[in-house]
């Protein structure tokens, strides 16, 4: 279909639209609410589960919420009490060392297994697929197979594996020194195949004559990897960074399902702190404010990251 | 002749080297990310009684007990059910709702559509543990209806129906849906909702796939949502059932690792048999953020 078919004779156009007055305007009419009707179902969810969650729990921050007796307005009370709260800003502390750590050591190890894992081979196809169960498994499974891989024992896997490098055995979740890393290090494992997909895709948009260029300029591979793939990788990396962020300062079912905040708090994290002044302690305004806060960090962090990295790309 | 044979016989020396260094990696890899899966499959169908904290890399005594055991004294037949009402009722809805949303924001313009996809792109930021206390309170007493989904599957099932991804994922698809498909409809005297079933539909079959097992996965490894819904043991999903099933000393370790085995099939399962579909989606989220 050509545009000059679709388009009728001048002189036939106009008769026709007057005539039709009547019948345009409940048909626009209907146009107007079409997209609404489509829509409606998806508002309908977001704004029961959503947004009314997170309008009643900013409202709730500025309450101590009582269950049998109507809620007492309290003004900032509770934020007060949140920027106050020495074990509230230990946990905050440890997360986001959480979230650092896990972020950059996901992302390095996933930009070298992704030069290693490109291609469109057969074998190779295969190694990433198997490598990505983790990503597919949930997290609460995920947390059980660590559970029983860190058995503090001589016998436990992890560490019979330490057993054939000369490493004494350690206690991982039992160790208050040691919990925290051995979750990073579980939270790694499950997250490194999805950034390495992120990267291999990056990787493909990559210019490869900047390559043979730089091959040719007398570039060795690390120089290459330096000036050609790392700022090839560039939006990939911002990507991994923000998913990273986003998914880490929330970071519950990892902790709750394998230390549950011990060994005495050593892995407390904000999440698991939130939910046990909220389920434990029924303190529900006090939740609701640092979950508040922590909302408000995150969404600030991820939007500040992101405006930097695009202003970064625009120069 | 003698210098390019021997720059050849280096040569060849070092690719033989590399492929050596290559296949190392790979099996490094495999065994590092696969090896517990199958250390636990193993280590469940073993009939020989393990020590808490080992695994086995061969069965030794080979048996379904365990898993007769943990389908039937441990119940994991009820959490298995639970999780499928849930993940299939909600992936079913959470494709239709997501699909339907999608059209309108992808072939329609209209007064307030950037506002309503700021809304939802919004969602995408809010880290949903955030809301947990305040939907519990929601989940409790739902507005306007008064009615409560506390210890229902309903409960579990609609607070992930609505999910940004799915809904931007599907919107992207639509739009490279050539409009003169959706005109010659239009002059054949289709209304919307002709042109979104007869039309747009079937051609976004191949996304369609792709947002069921994002959605299958993300819903299945939901755990502070069941967590906070069901107070009763009867309507744990798998995942939160393990931590109860973990508790209870009289139960063999072998037994709680066969559920934990069937609590990863159905995910894995999913991912392997629809991998394309998958990875089609998963660079759709990472081009685009």
């Amino acid at each position: 279909m050509s545009p000059p078919t679709r388009l009728p004779p001048k002189g036939a156009q106009r008769p026709a639209q007057h005539e039709a007055g009547r019948a345009s305007r409940t048909r626009s009419w209907r146009a107007l609410a079409s997209p609404w009707l489509f829509l409606a179902p998806a508002l309908l969810v977001f704004v029961w589960f959503k947004f009314i969650p997170m309008l009643q729990g900013l409202k709730m921050s500025f309450y101590q919420v009582r269950f049998a007796d109507a809620d007492i307005w309290v003004g900032w009370d509770n934020f007060q009490r949140v920027f106050n709260d020495e074990a509230l800003a230990a946990a905050a502390g440890r997360t986001l060392l959480y979230v650092v750590v896990t972020v950059i050591l996901s992302a390095l190890i996933a930009i070298v297994l992704a030069q290693a894992l490109q291609g469109t081979a057969r074998h190779v196809r295969i190694v990433r697929t198997a490598i990505f169960l983790p990503a597919v498994t949930s997290a609460a499974v995920v947390a059980e197979i660590w559970r029983i891989l860190y058995a503090p024992t001589a016998t436990g896997v992890v560490n019979t594996a330490l057993g054939w490098v000369g490493i004494a055995p350690q206690g991982f979740f039992a160790d208050p020194d040691q919990a925290l890393a051995a979750l990073m290090a579980m939270h790694v494992w499950k997250h490194v195949p999805y950034d390495t997909v992120i990267f291999i895709a990056g990787l493909a948009g990559v210019n490869r004559e900047l390559y043979d260029a730089a091959a040719v300029d007398g570039a060795n591979a690390w120089r290459r990897f330096v000036h050609v793939t790392l700022p090839g990788l560039a939006p990939a990396i911002t990507v991994v960074i923000a998913l990273g962020f986003i998914r880490g300062f929330r970071v519950f079912t990892e902790v709750y399902a394998t230390t549950g905040g011990g060994p005495a708090g050593s892995t407390e994290v904000v999440m698991t702190q939130i939910y046990k002044q909220g389920f434990q302690d029924l303190d529900f305004g006090y939740a609701a404010a640092a979950s508040s806060v922590l909302f408000l960090f995150t969404a600030l962090t991820t939007a500040a990251f992101l405006a930097w990295r695009r202003k970064a790309a625009a120069r | 002749m003698k210098p390019p044979a021997t720059t050849n016989a280096t040569a060849t020396a070092e690719a033989a080297l590399q492929q050596g260094a290559r296949i190392l990696l790979y099996t490094l890899l495999v065994v590092v990310f696969t090896g517990p899966f199958w250390a636990f499959l193993m280590t469940a169908l073993s009939g020989v009684t393990v020590a808490s904290g080992r695994l086995l890399l061969w069965p030794e005594q080979p048996t379904l007990e365990n898993f007769r055991y943990a389908w039937v004294e441990a119940r994991a037949w009820r959490y298995l059910l639970n999780s499928a009402i849930v993940v299939v009722v909600g992936t079913l809805l959470q494709l239709a709702v997501s699909v339907l949303a999608a059209y309108a924001l992808a072939r329609k313009r209209f007064r307030g559509l950037a506002l309503v996809s700021f809304l939802i792109l919004c969602t995408m930021m809010l880290p949903e543990e955030v809301i947990a206390i305040p939907l519990f309170m929601v989940l409790g007493n739902l507005p306007l209806l008064n009615i409560s989904l506390q210890n229902t599957h309903l409960g579990m099932i609609l607070p992930v129906v609505g999910w940004a991804f799915s809904i931007f994922m599907l919107t992207e698809f639509m739009r490279a849906i050539p409009m003169e498909l959706e005109e010659a409809a239009r002059v054949d005297g289709a209304g919307d909702w002709q042109v979104f079933w007869l039309v747009i539909l079937p051609l976004c079959k191949p996304a369609l796939g792709t947002a069921a097992v994002f959605g299958f996965i993300m819903i299945w490894d939901q755990y502070l949502l069941p967590l906070l819904v069901t107070n009763r043991e009867t309507l744990y999903t798998l995942p939160v059932a393990l931590a109860s099933v973990r508790a209870d000393e009289t139960m063999k370790p072998a037994v709680f690792i066969a559920i934990s085995v069937i609590a990863m099939v159905p995910s894995i399962v999913v991912y392997l048999g629809l991998q394309r579909a998958f990875n089609r989606g998963l660079l759709a989220g990472a081009v685009k953020g």
